[in-house]
């Protein structure tokens, strides 16, 4: 298993002001906009996303949940092993709200899809997009985008991405891991 | 661990302590979800559960019934008393005619005991026992557990007293097991009739005095005098038994500790416990009524996810 750095620390750093820019553009003060990161791994890439809209742009009160989407899966019972849950966290109503779902990875779209469906358990929002750290293109099973990417990706069938944080890995980085044979 | 040792909910006894640990966090998920406006999942989306009672039942049925439907489970029920049990079906007929109908889960509650295990070994579904004769009533214990350590926390060297009608209680042998494997200890006290002979070797006090009981204990779990399974008198009047085992609130603030109150139901007020002990701060009956949902939803989840899909 060899491994190749995609996003450095900087560059890394670099990429969420730039996400975190390009949300302000379209949601201004925040006030009718609720972020959902998705269990587990986006719930790190939230963390960091909040603390840098609240510490570089001054917004604050934002209002964030953690979504687990374990429960609404469409490969139960087809997985080779059985699916874990995570907890979910969302104690408001996302009715009339525009929600931005946050993951780390986007690859099949099928974990997005299944946050589709769970997010209607919460109320009907106003609009739902998608925000993604890296987007692997060419292996979507479904017709699902993301509305902000930090970066494009070609990985085949075999490779990885890993992203590590500071807070779960101590170092900021993302990896993509090939397998030899 | 992500996976239940077992295929067949039949006993607390068969279960590790890590089966119960799992059952206790993936129903932690599952109470979030019945609090959610839409309390409603899509996992057995594909999945058919049969709810065959060959004994009256009330609560658990529906509290099954409903964590079947918030799993969007198809769900069939079935009554004895509607049933051609009556006319000499066996069992094991009975059931395969269910099957028969395509049904992946049995939950069963039967008057002998062992009835679960039985069918286990007869038929091809998998089994939740609701419930069999004075035998075992796993999600009892396993909803009872789970209330408790959300009142206490871990539940390692907690100290639970279990109060009334041991000898026909298929709650006091589940919570028994249950509460010692998840490290518990565990006191019975009753009546010396309604305690049966031996239960010591299971590794659990005795007590004949209440108050000594409670003075002991975390937590009291009162169980229901269960007339209907007695055939002779085990205590001379109900007023003596209320004397001596009934628990009210003059006894309760006479010890010095705030013990949590707890009742599998239905209760009967001014029995086992008085109104003001049921109605108090320190009683959680309802509290378990709601937990059994979400556990009920726990072990139904986790037995499903062993069913291998057939993909042909």
């Amino acid at each position: 298993m060899s491994q190749k750095l995609l996003l450095n620390a900087q560059e890394l750093e670099l990429t969420l002001n730039r996400l975190a820019c390009q949300l302000i553009e379209n949601h201004n003060d925040f006030s009718n906009t609720a972020l959902i990161g998705l269990q587990p791994r986006g719930s790190f890439l939230l963390q960091r996303l909040e603390q840098m809209l609240s510490s570089e742009y001054g917004i604050k009160d934002l209002k964030t949940g953690l979504l687990d989407i374990t429960f609404y899966r469409d490969d139960f019972r087809r997985s080779d092993g059985p699916l874990k849950a995570n907890s979910t966290d969302i104690n408001f109503i996302v009715e009339d709200m525009k929600v931005v779902i946050v993951d780390d990875v986007l690859y099949t779209g099928r974990s997005i899809r299944a946050a589709l469906t769970a997010l209607q358990s919460f109320g009907r929002p106003l609009s739902i997009e998608l925000l993604t750290l890296i987007d692997r293109r060419f292996s979507r099973h479904l017709p699902i985008q993301p509305d902000y990417n930090g970066r494009q990706v070609d990985a085949i069938g075999n490779q990885k991405v890993k992203v590590n944080w500071k807070d779960n890995a101590g170092e900021d980085a993302v990896y993509l891991l090939k397998n030899e044979n | 661990m992500s996976e239940l040792s077992v295929d067949h909910l039949l006993g607390i006894k068969n279960l590790t302590k890590e089966d119960i640990q799992l059952i206790h966090t993936t129903a932690d998920q599952f109470k979030e979800v019945i609090n959610r406006p839409i309390k409603k999942v899509p996992s057995l989306r594909d999945i058919t559960i049969a709810n065959l009672f060959f004994e009256n039942s009330t609560r658990t049925k529906l509290s099954f019934e409903l964590a079947e439907k918030r799993l969007s489970a198809d769900v069939i029920n079935f009554s004895a008393s509607q049933s051609s049990v009556k006319k000499g079906e066996t069992l094991v007929d009975t059931v395969n005619n269910i099957l028969a109908m395509k049904v992946d889960i049995v939950v069963m509650r039967h008057p002998n005991p062992g009835a679960g295990v039985f069918l286990s070994k007869h038929v091809d579904a998998r089994i939740v026992n609701a419930g069999d004769g004075a035998h075992e009533h796993p999600t009892q214990a396993l909803l009872d557990s789970y209330s408790m350590r959300e009142e206490l926390g871990d539940l390692k060297g907690k100290k639970v007293v279990i109060v009334g009608d041991i000898l026909h209680s298929r709650v006091a042998l589940s919570n028994i097991y249950c509460l010692q494997k998840l490290g518990a200890e565990v006191m019975v006290c009753g009546p010396g009739t309604l305690i049966p002979k031996h239960i010591e070797d299971l590794g659990v006090k005795v007590e004949l005095n209440l108050k000594k009981a409670l003075e002991w204990c975390d937590v009291a779990n009162m169980l229901r005098v269960q007339n209907e399974r007695m055939d002779i008198s085990y205590f001379p009047s109900v007023r003596e038994y209320v004397q001596q085992y009934g628990v009210n609130m003059e006894l309760l603030d006479s010890i010095k500790k705030k013990i949590v109150i707890m009742h599998p139901g239905p209760i009967n007020r001014g029995v086992e416990i008085t109104s003001e002990v049921a109605d108090s701060d320190q009683a959680i009956i309802l509290n378990q009524v709601e937990n059994g949902v979400a556990v009920r939803m726990a072990v139904l989840y986790l037995i499903a996810s062993k069913i291998q899909r057939n993909n042909d």
